[in-house]
This record gives structure tokens, C-alpha cells and sequence, in this order.
């Protein structure tokens, strides 16, 4: 017998409910939060039956494709569309000449643009776009369009950008901003320490990539548009699509149910999203709009690379007196946060009282970015990390003893110095190395006499994330139906996070429902209730609160019908197993499914709202990984043999799910160490050269340690909200990169300062380190 | 000019008129609404379209609907019975061996295929068998554990 029908059978008591307008107490024990439940979807995710809006098959649905600009930089002459227009199967053709595609397109704030700009600023960008009968003919349709075009110069590496004469990607110097930040006496900070060690690291553009492509299908009724998007936030696209097209957001629907990944790169809407509700428009008829690939690579976003430099100091004992960081990076053509919290590690997360930080961030002629789980934090970690163990090495100090000596108990980079409202970096670190076995393994590695070519090292990195508390707003309804089933109803989207599997474990707990009687309606701006894009590791603090405080309020309604059947004050009166009675006389109880008066109306609503984080607190996540590696000297190939990764992410709410987003974090953070990279033509033609997962390489089964340990540093963070869950999915990812490098270190003796971390430089790094003896 | 192919789908005779240049993934997509086929790259990269053909998992993305002719497929969507879930997709339910669940199917199958050859296969013989397949969420390690569990 399973856990679920256990539940449903024998009928377990809920937390107590607090009366309206007082805050509910933390949960005392758990019944379902908390445990290992397979998810509420699993059975649609595995059988074929869940239908991701690339699935969406619409009566009398045709296909739109979009021509692309090939250049990183041109002007478009002249689109000649005369002959695709009348391609076999052609529904419409759309350009920068056709009315209502003159539209304004926002990239950003400060960067506006339209949907066909005729001034093309990167490689991938819109110019024309067509709807035919089949996919096949759309593609032959694109392929009959003409386009003359102005190629310009271009500049495509940040590096090259800001040379004299580099070619201007907004008709000034390419630098878009710079932000700076000081606390303390830097200089005086060097001065006192023991040892000042400086160094220049780079992080290479890493791609999204997520398996779903991105995309939509769009159908108008009337003056009424429906969008199926794989989406991270359907409100967010809803939004976006309603002041492009001016038409009221009631007009606009936006349903996206399940999808597949995002990471970052759909939090918003695309042009795609738009050229397809035009197409749509123009040829009456539901329109399917999927980016190819290779589109994906081009047009919707990436991690920007980074080139960082940081100079450290540290006295003997370990107290860090100054770090001095710099960077530039881009967000390709458009301000897209080309540096956007790279500097936040260096800022935020050891005890250091003297900080300066200056990031410039450069336009060139690539694809705008978008935000990439954990933004700016693992190009920071890679040199903050990196910088730490050599700091350790050169005061002869164990790297996680270093760490140790200075973890802040309060926020140092964010206005007012809040305190956290639990860190666990410290538990992160401790736990970590003792399931690691640090000590055993870094004196095996550090064994003299090692010879073969083969050698073994060692590393750890840690690191928190920015924000992980959540926020308001978001609004969360729970029908309960006389039959004793629930209905949740809530506009976040499941990413593939688990985000529906928690909130009904939520709802399950505080109301005693079995899992098997509640149903999930999310993600519909049509149906289902406001909510902000599911990202930022924001989502489970965010919306497990609201759906608390919803089935609370179910709870108020039934003890207030209760205690008018039983002819008692409601605050008497406690929940048990699924009935209702007096707390002083047990025996006196009315079934919840009997109540009369639930009968008679047929559903009790309960609305939760997302209320405000507690005041001057900081609420962040933490974590720790451990990493052992085996270098081949002779071909420079790196084998990781196995990870363990802390994390303090407050209370566990699902054991799989949390697991699950540990070592798939860790897999995204091992691409970026070791595959990952954009490779651009950067002299020739400034095109991208490895747009395809052939060409650039993801990890796969046989790329990943064998032995990867997730293990929570289970605390519930009372202060931070309800449940008393931080977040989880960004700071998995952001040691992992330097952990991975600190451990090649500790084989070879090579510090790996660029990413990836490839056979090739390694091998080249080898060979110099032997020349020089 | 479309031409009329038998093949054999989940044990169910098809007839399809098909396009001579239709992948059989758009044709399993579009033509029947099997979507539980699912379309990643569209170039074999990253095996989100495997399907098993004649015993042999496939990109169906790389094979053309008309070399389905008179072949014998097997989808996502064939691997239920009356008696349930087949015991894989049991076990990466079980095991939590889904995130987004859009590689999950093209997973299973090459998964299937794989046990169906080598009912115990070693780990490392699993990892082989599912290197085709990408993952961007799971990193891997519970859809192993789960095809582990199944082989035992």
C-alpha cells in the first residue's frame, strides 16, 4: 500500500488554524511536506499524455516560420516577398512594411526597437515571417523571400569593442554603463594584509538551451487572443503581448500549462510570440510558431561572458582585508544585463570590510541576453572561488577552514546591512565535508610520490544566491467541493521544478485532503489567478505561502459553518480526521462532507494572498559543493568522479524534486566548466559557429559523475515565511564551475582560469608548465 | 505528390498518405496527434523524437516517414497496458527520474529498448544506452537509478 492511500484511508489530523487576521504558526511536524512523493503529474509527464504547446493541435492550425537576418550587422534594402506570396500553401507573409506589423519592441527599457527593425543589430534577427498549410511550405516560403541588404561592420567580442574604431552598435562607443560600488578602505585593507594575490579569469557564453523549443500557438476569436506558450509566466507574456499589440489584457490569454525548460530564457515573450498573433491575425487561422534550433541559439538569450579581475587580501589567520573585483561583459545588441550581479559574490558573501567593484558592460553585435539561472553568480563564483583556494594555499590554510573564518551573519551588499534570517552556510560547509570525507581525500591527493600520468585532486566551492525568499504579489484560490476534493487554482507555472507537486503537498497538509482528490488548474491568464514568472528561485517561497494561507482560509469558512450546525463558538472548536468538533468534547463532531450548509452552497472558496517578507531581513539561500576529479596529464581529459552538494534552502518541501534540482544543477554547472561555450566567427563573418547541440556540447549520461550527493541542510527558516522555505534551483548551479577548477588545481597544480575547461587548454597549459619546469 | 504508407503503430495498423520529404516525427506528430513524440532539434542531436522501430530505438526526426513503410512501431504512448504503466515509467515516477519531462519520453523509450536486449544491464551499460538522449534538468542520475531498478 503507498503512502498516498495510507493517507486517504486513515485521515490524519491538520495544523491548528489560527483565526483570521493572525498569522499561522510555523508547522510543527509534517505529514506530507517534506517527504519523498512522486510528483502530482508524473503519470502525463511519462505517458505521452501531457501536452506542451509545441503538442497544441488546433482544428484548421497552419505553420509560421521566420526569415532571419544572417549578418550580425546590415541594413535591410528591400524584402521582395512578391514570389513566397504566392509559394503552394502560403497563408501570409509578414514584414517591416506590413501595417500592422509596425510595432514598437522593447528589448529593454532603455533600448527600444521594432519587430522588423531594418537595422539589423545581430545575427538572428526577425525581417520577414510566413504561415503556411504545412511546416515544409512555410520553410520553402522563407527560402523564396529576397532580401537586399546593407552588410555593416561589426564588432562580436566585448574584448574587441571597446578598441578605437571598433565598429559602434548604437551609433556612440559601445560602452553601455558602468556600475561601481565601494565599502570600506580598500587600499588600506591591502596594506594590512599578509598576502595581496591578483588575478584575471574569464567565463565564456553558455546557452539556455532548454529541450522545449521556444514558441507558440496563437488563435484569435474575434478581437480576443488565445497564446498556448511554453512559458516560465504566463502573465508575464500576457502583459508583454497586450501593450505590443494595445489590446486590453482581458483580450489576451495566455495558457501554458506544462513546458519544457526555460531557465531563464522564458520569462518573457518573444518577438516569435508577437509575429505569431500577427500571422494569426492576417490569415484568420490558428498559426503554430516553434523556433528551429538553431533560432534558439541566435535569438533568445544567453549567460554573457565575463572578464573579471580580482585582487585579495588575507591576513595570516585567515580575516580577508580587501577585495578589489572588475569586469565587462555584454549582453549582446541590447542592454541585457551584461554584467548584471557578476559582482555580487564578492560583495555579499564572506565577512570582508573593505570591497570595491566596477562592472562595465559593452553592446556588441550578438542576440540580446536574457536572464540564465543564477545571473551574473557563477561568473563571480568562478573567480571569487578560484581566489579563495588560492588564498588558502598561500596562508597554508584548508579551503574550507577559510571559509569558515568568515561567514557573515548579516547581508553586507544589500542597503541597510539586513541580517539573514538563517544561514546555514556554516552547517553547508561542515555537513559537506564530512559527507565528502574533505580531510581523507585532499590528503590523498596531496600525497607526495605520485607519479603515472594520471593524478587525482580535490576541490569545494560555496556560494549563496541574491534573493530566495520570494515576494508578493500572488493570489492562490482553493475550491473545496462537498465531496471532500479540492481544486487549487494558481497562475505560476511549473517549470519542471515540482512547483504543482509542492503546492499540493501544501494544501494536503493543512487540510487533511488525500493527494489523489486535489486537482491543479494553473498557468491560464484566462482561468487562473495572478502570478509573477516562475524564476529567480522565487517560486516555492513565493506561492507555497499563498496556497497556505488559502487552504487556511478554507479552514475559517468550515469551522464557521461548523459552528453554526453545532450551535458553538467557532474558536471552540478544532479539526480531526476529517470532521470538526468541540476541542473539550471530541465525540460531539460533524464530517466536514456533512456539513449542510457546504451542501447547500456547493463549494467553500478560499482566497490566499502572498503577504509581505518580514522587514529588514535578509532571506538568501547557501550551499557548499565537493568535487574529485581525475586528470590524464598526457591528453588533458578531466573525469569528475563524484560531487556532493550542501544546501541551505531553508525547509525541504518535496525530497525528489529537491534532489532532483540539486544534481541537475550541478549538470548545468559541469557544462559550463567543461563544454560549454558560444563560438562566434569573430574576424570573418561574425555568424556563430556551433549553433546546434552537435557542435555545442551539453553533458550527457556519460558526462556526469556517477556518484552525485544531494544533502539538505534541513532547517525550517521560521522568519522567512510559512512554510519557512528559501529557494532552491539557482544556487545549485553556481559553485559548481570553481569547485570543478579548484579540484583540477589540486590534481595538476594548473590554475584554470578561462572556461571551459577543455583537453585542449589544459593540455596547452600542461605543456607550458613543463617548459617552464 | 503524397503517397500511402502501412506500418504498424503501438500494435495498430495505420494507413498514411505522407509527403515523400515527412520526417516520421511530424508524421506521428501531425498526421496521427501522437505528440507524446517529442521534437527537440530536428537534426538527431538530442533524442527527444525516439521512437523504436523493428526493435531498434530511433531518431525518428532522422527517418523519413516513408522508410516507416511496413515497419513496426512503438511510441510513448504504446507502452501502457490495461494492467497500467509499463514498469520503466513506473520506476521514473517512483524513482523522480522526471523535471520538465519533455526528454522523458524519448528516455523511456531508449530505455525500453535497452532492457529489452539486456534485462540487467550494468551501469555504465545504461549510461550508454541513454547517451543519445539529453537531459537539461535531471542531470541523469535518477533516470539511471530508475532504469537500474527496473533491470534488477
Amino acid at each position: 500500500m503507498s503512502k498516498k492511500e495510507i493517507y486517504a484511508v486513515k485521515g490524519l489530523s491538520v495544523p491548528e488554524t489560527p483565526a483570521s487576521a493572525q498569522e499561522p504558526k510555523p508547522w510543527k511536524q509534517t505529514q506530507m511536506v517534506g517527504k519523498g512523493i512522486p510528483r502530482v503529474d508524473a503519470y502525463e509527464r511519462v505517458s505521452g499524455t501531457a501536452v506542451y504547446p509545441s503538442d497544441v493541435l488546433l482544428p484548421d492550425m497552419i505553420y509560421g516560420a521566420v526569415l532571419r537576418c544572417p549578418h550580425p550587422h546590415a541594413q535591410v534594402k528591400k524584402v521582395d516577398v512578391e514570389a513566397a506570396s504566392k509559394m503552394p500553401g502560403v497563408r501570409a507573409v509578414i514584414t517591416g512594411d506590413t501595417p500592422e506589423a509596425r510595432v514598437e519592441w522593447t528589448y529593454s527599457k532603455e533600448a527600444r526597437s521594432s519587430l522588423f527593425d531594418p537595422h539589423c543589430r545581430f545575427e538572428g534577427e526577425p525581417v520577414a515571417a510566413v504561415a503556411a498549410e504545412t511546416p515544409y511550405q512555410a520553410e520553402d516560403a522563407l527560402r523564396a523571400i529576397r532580401v537586399e541588404y546593407d552588410v555593416l561592420p561589426f564588432v562580436v567580442d566585448e574584448r574587441d569593442a571597446l578598441k578605437e574604431n571598433a565598429p559602434s552598435v548604437h551609433g556612440a562607443g559601445n560602452v553601455l554603463k558602468t556600475e561601481k560600488y565601494e565599502r570600506g578602505q580598500v587600499d588600506r585593507g591591502f596594506r594590512e594584509a599578509d598576502v595581496v594575490l591578483e588575478e584575471n579569469y574569464r567565463t565564456e557564453c553558455q546557452l539556455h538551451t532548454p529541450m522545449e523549443l521556444h514558441g507558440c500557438v496563437a488563435k484569435w476569436d474575434g478581437d480576443r487572443l488565445t497564446l498556448w506558450e511554453s512559458t516560465q509566466g504566463v502573465y508575464a507574456v500576457q502583459a508583454e503581448v497586450a501593450e505590443v499589440l494595445k489590446l486590453p489584457l482581458s483580450k489576451v490569454r495566455v495558457v501554458g500549462h506544462y513546458m519544457g525548460g526555460g531557465f531563464g530564457s522564458k520569462l518573457k515573450a518573444g518577438k516569435y510570440t508577437v509575429i505569431a498573433a500577427l500571422l494569426a491575425k492576417k490569415s484568420a487561422r490558428p498559426v503554430k510558431l516553434f523556433l528551429t534550433r538553431e533560432e534558439t541559439y541566435l535569438a533568445v538569450g544567453n549567460r554573457p561572458p565575463n572578464n573579471m579581475r580580482l585582487k585579495a587580501g588575507v591576513k595570516k589567520d585567515g580575516t580577508l582585508t580587501a577585495l578589489d573585483f572588475s569586469c565587462t561583459g555584454t549582453g549582446g545588441a541590447y542592454p541585457s544585463g551584461g554584467t548584471s550581479l557578476v559582482d555580487w559574490l564578492v560583495r555579499d558573501l564572506y565577512k570582508c570590510p573593505n570591497v570595491r567593484t566596477e562592472c562595465t558592460d559593452i553592446a556588441i553585435h550578438t542576440g540580446p541576453a536574457r536572464p540564465f539561472r543564477a545571473p551574473g553568480h557563477p561568473q563571480g563564483a568562478w573567480v571569487l572561488e578560484q581566489m579563495m583556494d588560492a588564498l588558502a594555499e598561500a596562508i597554508k590554510m584548508d579551503p574550507v577552514e577559510l571559509r569558515l573564518k568568515n561567514i557573515p551573519n548579516f547581508s553586507q551588499g544589500k542597503e541597510g546591512n539586513p541580517p539573514y534570517s538563517s544561514t546555514g552556510l556554516k552547517q553547508c560547509l561542515e555537513e559537506g565535508a564530512k559527507a565528502f570525507q574533505w580531510k581523507v581525500a585532499r590528503s590523498k591527493a596531496l600525497a607526495p610520490g605520485e607519479t603515472g600520468r594520471i593524478k587525482r585532486g580535490v576541490g569545494m566551492a560555496s556560494c549563496l544566491w541574491v534573493v530566495g525568499g520570494g515576494w508578493p504579489p500572488s493570489t492562490v484560490i482553493l475550491k473545496l467541493f462537498p465531496d471532500g476534493s479540492l481544486n487549487l487554482n494558481m497562475g505560476a507555472s511549473d517549470i519542471g521544478t515540482g512547483t504543482k507537486t509542492v503546492m499540493a503537498l501544501v494544501a494536503a497538509e493543512e487540510l487533511g485532503i488525500p493527494l489523489g482528490k486535489i486537482e491543479i488548474e494553473h498557468a491560464d491568464t484566462g482561468t487562473t489567478q495572478y502570478a509573477t514568472p516562475s524564476g529567480g528561485s522565487k517560486t516555492v517561497p513565493t506561492e507555497a505561502p499563498t496556497v497556505r494561507a488559502a487552504a487556511i482560509s478554507v479552514k475559517q469558512q468550515l469551522l464557521e459553518m461548523a459552528s453554526k450546525e453545532l450551535k458553538l463558538d467557532a474558536a471552540s472548536l478544532v479539526f480531526q480526521e476529517g470532521s470538526i468538533a468541540p476541542a473539550k468534547d471530541p465525540s460531539k463532531s460533524v464530517k466536514i462532507t456533512d456539513l449542510s450548509e457546504l451542501k447547500k452552497r456547493g463549494v467553500v472558496v478560499g482566497i490566499g494572498y502572498r503577504g509581505p517578507n518580514p522587514e529588514n531581513k535578509a532571506i538568501i539561500p547557501f550551499a557548499a559543493q565537493f568535487c574529485e576529479v581525475e586528470v590524464n596529464t598526457k591528453t588533458g581529459e578531466v573525469k569528475i568522479l563524484r560531487f556532493v552538494s550542501t544546501n541551505d534552502s531553508g525547509r525541504v518541501m518535496d525530497r525528489l524534486t529537491y534532489d532532483s534540482q540539486v544534481i541537475g544543477g550541478i549538470t548545468m554547472g559541469i557544462g559550463l566548466a567543461m563544454t560549454e561555450y558560444r563560438v562566434l566567427d569573430r574576424d570573418q563573418t561574425g555568424r556563430m559557429l556551433n549553433r546546434n547541440w552537435h557542435d555545442y556540447k551539453l553533458p550527457t549520461a556519460l558526462d556526469v559523475p556517477l556518484e552525485m550527493t544531494s544533502l539538505p541542510v534541513d532547517r525550517e527558516d521560521s522568519q522567512a515565511n510559512s512554510v519557512g522555505a528559501k529557494g532552491l534551483g539557482e544556487p545549485v548551479t553556481i559553485p559548481t564551475a570553481p569547485a570543478i577548477a579548484n579540484a583540477v588545481y589540486n590534481a595538476t597544480g594548473i590554475r584554470i582560469t578561462e572556461t571551459p575547461i577543455s583537453p585542449e587548454r589544459l593540455c596547452r597549459l600542461l605543456a607550458e608548465k613543463r617548459k617552464e619546469g | 505528390m503524397k503517397r500511402i504508407i502501412q506500418l504498424t503503430i503501438n500494435d495498430k495498423e495505420y494507413e498514411v498518405a505522407v509527403e515523400p520529404n515527412q520526417t516520421l516525427t511530424d508524421m506521428l506528430r501531425y498526421e496521427l496527434g501522437l505528440t507524446g513524440t517529442k521534437k527537440g532539434c530536428e537534426v538527431g542531436d538530442c533524442g527527444s523524437c525516439t521512437v523504436i522501430m523493428d526493435g531498434i530505438p530511433v531518431n525518428s526526426c532522422l527517418v523519413l516517414a516513408m522508410q516507416a513503410n511496413g515497419r513496426k512501431i512503438t511510441t510513448i504512448e504504446g507502452l501502457e497496458t490495461e494492467k497500467g504503466m509499463h514498469p520503466i515509467q513506473k520506476a521514473f515516477v517512483e524513482k523522480g527520474a522526471i523535471q520538465c519531462g519533455f526528454c522523458t519520453p524519448g528516455m523511456i523509450l531508449s530505455s525500453k529498448s535497452l532492457l529489452d536486449k539486456n534485462p540487467n544491464p550494468t551501469e555504465e551499460e545504461i549510461r550508454a544506452g541513454i547517451s543519445g538522449n539529453l537531459c537539461r534538468c535531471t542531470g541523469y542520475q535518477k533516470i539511471v537509478d530508475a532504469v537500474k531498478s527496473v533491470g534488477k
